[in-house]
């Protein structure tokens, strides 16, 4: 295998050699380009357990309770709506703010289920 | 809140009061600070230098900075030290003294194990090879870190590490306190953490984004190829690769390239031919990433238990980084392959940056790299593999499909491969299936998010339907105090409270009152015999857990040359010490007159063996502040002058006394000349006539009743203590 590589890379290096340095720079960062999008892409359209928590301390959730609440949303299925938007979702139905409200979902993870099937049912 | 009391240099940094009421406490800035580098450089005494920064308020200068002025130039790049005892509150203090010698960026490491904790750590715990990195933790340091800039007079950057499997909470974290500076980057998390690779990089756009929004420089991870790599000098084509990888991603994640620094090391170390492998790697790099921040660092790879080695090593690392570029440099304590590094290697790394960069400023005016010879050629084919190396990572399928064929950190240069590179599985690692798909109503209502987030339409900022962010409203922070408060700082602050503040004093090399010390010997014994002799003696005096931390061989059978750490378990009570007393000196008015009215004069000269003059001269003349400048008129007789000679020239010229300086100790050589000086002074009838005076590096001022001498001086004596000295005998002789 590693004699195919050397053959695959002598022939690359050909076509390489005849490269200015500004056109195999420019070559560099494309190929960086290329390799990064896909995994940008994922990022975009993908989240984590700690990206959520990490929602949740910008909205003033200290970490030991956002780490419960992430759990216990990822447990329920909602990670994907954004723990943030869940809270939101608890302060909004329950009328209270989002401290209160994450203590409403810590006390009773009931809270969280029908959450947003109702929401759309009301939407609708 | 009220302001902390500034610092005052003859006082400790009090850190309980820095611990105090740190939950108000707020950072008074964010973001990243360079040095002020005057375009048309600097003055510094009698020298113009040509790239370097602004010059401190208060610091620390080179030793030799005595003979040219007490200058303290600081080297136009920012100057990193890495400081992580694993108690922060030590860490404070040893802070406060890198700063002093010219530390602008201080680098905390992370207790081990963190980057594995699935969220934040809170509280004050004591760590393992770094520090648990906390809110309060960062808090304290930040807060003590205002008041050390406030002292020297440079803004200091604050750094730490957004890795691990909490990365955006660590990254929220460092924005809401200010901290200035992090490492971040994915690859590092999966190769060398073993966390799954798809969790790592869809946690480090989030990561990247929240730092690009505070203005947190960030450093990659690439330079721990070279370091862990079996050849790491091997690996410069993919090191290329790695930092490529990180900077496309970061710019992708919005942000910007005035914030994105390159870790780059030098990957080897003499007896290497260092320079032909490190200057090519180093002129690749920074050609390819030009748009980008440098920030080069001293080699560890190599480093065993030879703190001179050491170094050496990294004097050739800041060389490499003048020809080049820097725009950090990272200094390793030379200590670090042997312990955890101690307070005073910190600052020996500084120093040996900033010797450096004063001896070699403005190298790049006086020398040019060839690049038309072989350096031009190695450059390019570094470039050239790099590229090769790209190309072919997208050929099999991609940065994730690579990783799991073992692309990375193979010890082979590419394309060769030793298949001993590191292999990842993309469904394996720590926390592996945790990434989950936004859904087409996801939300996150705070600032700084990156990627798809369907808010609601028509809101000023994202933070808007939680009526604001912590970002936007650092009131809304939550913060926590401890969680163990057996295991917390007030905890460690009641145990030092004695060494700290208590009138006890133990030697300390890391932590408060940890008693430990080094002692360096020579044992005349094969290595074997030299290391147990070596406990041995370490035993004898005293000390506990004696342990040889270095030994070189000096010839197999002659001898070896060591070093043995142990412990002292006394304290001495700073009380019962008898300080020499601080001579008072006389009016420098009345020095004047006395000199004036007498037609002061002297003889002067080095005696024995001794070409060392230096000392002598500033003592002497007029424009070091020396004994001409009171009015007394000096007669030099010169070098190496026999001490006979000086005697009949005082008695010749009639000079009230005779001043020689002896530098050499060897053999007790400058006792024998003091003492042949009152001698021969006494057989020819002249020593009640004649004032004696000796000076010299090793010579102190109790020489003088053991040598029969009337004054004796030690380092750093200023001419007017000598005159002083002149004028009170003159006095007590009855002669003024």
């Amino acid at each position: 295998m590693t004699d195919d590589r050397i053959l695959r890379f002598e022939k690359r290096r050909q076509e390489l050699e005849q490269m200015s340095d500004e056109q195999l720079k420019a070559r560099f960062w494309e190929c960086c380009q290329q390799l990064v999008d896909p995994i940008v892409e994922l990022a975009r359209t993908h989240t984590s357990p700690s990206i959520e928590r990490s929602v949740l301390l910008r909205m003033g959730i200290d970490s030991l309770r956002a780490h419960a609440l992430v759990e216990l949303i990822y447990q329920a299925g909602l990670l994907g709506k954004g723990a943030g938007h869940v809270l939101l979702r608890v302060a909004e139905k329950q009328g209270t703010d989002i401290q209160a409200a994450a203590e409403a979902v810590l006390q009773d993870k009931e809270v969280l289920a029908g959450l947003f099937q109702e929401a759309e049912h009301v939407a609708r | 809140m009220s302001p902390a009391e500034a610092l005052e240099p003859e006082q400790k940094l009090d850190i309980e009061e820095v611990l105090d009421n740190l939950q108000e406490y707020r950072p008074r800035r964010k973001g990243w600070s360079w040095r002020v580098v005057p375009p048309g450089g600097v003055e510094l005494g009698p020298f113009h230098f040509r790239d370097m920064s602004e010059p401190l308020k208060r610091s620390i200068g080179l030793p030799a900075s005595r003979y040219f002025d007490q200058i303290d130039p600081q080297p136009s790049c920012v100057v990193t030290t890495e400081i992580a005892s694993g108690r922060f509150e030590d860490d404070l203090r040893r802070m406060r003294m890198a700063a002093w010698h010219g530390a602008d960026h201080l680098m905390v490491i992370r207790t081990t194990g963190q980057s594995h904790i699935d969220g934040l750590m809170e509280g004050t715990p004591e760590g393992t090879g770094g520090v648990p990195i906390t809110r309060k933790q960062i808090r304290a340091s930040r807060k003590a870190i205002d008041l050390i800039e406030d002292e020297v007079g440079r803004p200091i950057n604050f750094h730490s590490y957004v890795s691990g499997v909490a990365g955006p909470e660590v990254a929220v974290l460092f924005a809401e306190e200010g901290v200035n500076g992090a490492h971040q980057d994915p690859q590092y998390n999966v190769l060398y953490r073993n966390i799954n690779m798809y969790r790592s990089f869809v946690d480090a756009a989030e990561a990247k984004r929240v730092m690009a929004e505070a203005g947190i420089f960030q450093i990659d991870g690439a330079h721990n190829a070279n370091a862990t790599a079996r050849a790491g000098w091997m690996v410069m084509p993919e090191l290329m690769v790695q930092h490529g990888i990180n900077c496309a991603f970061s710019v992708a994640a919005g942000m910007p390239r005035s914030l994105i620094g390159l870790s780059t090391v030098p990957p080897d170390a003499a007896p290497a031919p260092k320079l032909w492998l490190d200057l090519p790697y180093a002129v690749a790099l920074r050609d390819f990433f030009s748009d980008y921040k440098m920030r080069a660092q001293q080699n560890t790879r190599y480093i065993e238990a030879d703190v001179e080695e050491a170094v050496r090593t990294h004097t050739i690392d800041t060389l490499i980084s003048m020809l080049t570029s820097a725009d950090i440099q990272s200094t390793i304590t030379p200590d670090e392959g042997r312990n955890v590094p101690w307070h005073y290697n910190n600052i020996r790394a500084v120093q040996t940056v900033k010797q450096t960069w004063a001896a070699l400023d403005g190298i790049q005016e006086l020398l040019t790299l060839n690049l038309d010879g072989p350096l031009g050629k190695m450059v390019r084919n570094i470039k050239v593999r790099a590229v090769a190396f790209l190309e072919e990572i997208l050929q099999v399928g991609g940065y994730f499909a690579a990783v799991e064929q073992g692309y990375f950190v193979d010890s082979a240069m590419y394309p060769e491969r030793n298949h001993d590179g590191i292999v990842r599985d993309g469904q394996g690692g720590v926390a592996a299936q945790s990434i989950v798909p936004r859904d087409p109503d996801y939300m996150a209502p705070v600032c700084a998010h990156f990627g798809d987030n369907h808010l609601p339409a028509g809101l000023h900022k994202s933070c808007d339907p939680v009526g604001g962010c912590t970002l936007c409203h650092p009131e809304k922070i939550a913060y926590i105090d401890e969680l163990d408060p057996q295991d917390s700082v007030d905890q460690r602050l009641q145990e030092t409270q004695p060494y700290r503040k208590g009138g006890l004093i133990r030697p300390e090399a890391e932590w408060a009152g940890d008693g430990v010390v080094l002692l360096q010997l020579m044992i005349p014994e094969a290595p074997a015999v030299a290391r147990a002799a070596g406990v041995e003696v370490a035993r004898r005096m005293g000390l506990s857990e004696p342990e040889v931390v270095n030994l070189m061989v000096l010839h197999p059978a002659e001898g070896c040359f060591l070093e043995v750490k142990g412990k002292v378990d006394f304290d001495i009570r700073k009380a019962d010490l008898k300080l020499p007393q601080v001579e008072q000196l006389l009016p420098e008015d009345e020095l004047r007159q006395a000199v004036r009215q007498m037609g002061l004069k002297v003889v002067s000269a080095t005696v024995g063996e001794d070409e060392h003059s230096v000392g002598l001269r500033e003592i002497l003349d007029i424009k070091h502040g020396g004994i001409e400048k009171y009015g007394v008129k000096y007669h030099y007789l010169g070098t190496s002058v026999p001490v006979g000679k000086l005697i009949d020239a005082a008695i010749e010229t009639g000079a009230h006394a005779i001043l020689i300086s002896t530098i050499i100790s060897h053999n007790d050589i400058h006792r024998t000349q003091m003492k042949k000086l009152a001698d021969l002074c006494q057989e020819k009838g002249v020593r009640e006539r004649i004032i004696l005076i000796a000076g010299g590096t090793q010579v102190t001022p109790d020489m003088a009743a053991e040598t029969g001498l009337d004054a004796t001086f030690g380092r750093g004596t200023k001419g007017i203590q000598v005159v002083d000295a002149m004028v009170k005998i003159l006095k007590a002789r009855g002669v003024l």
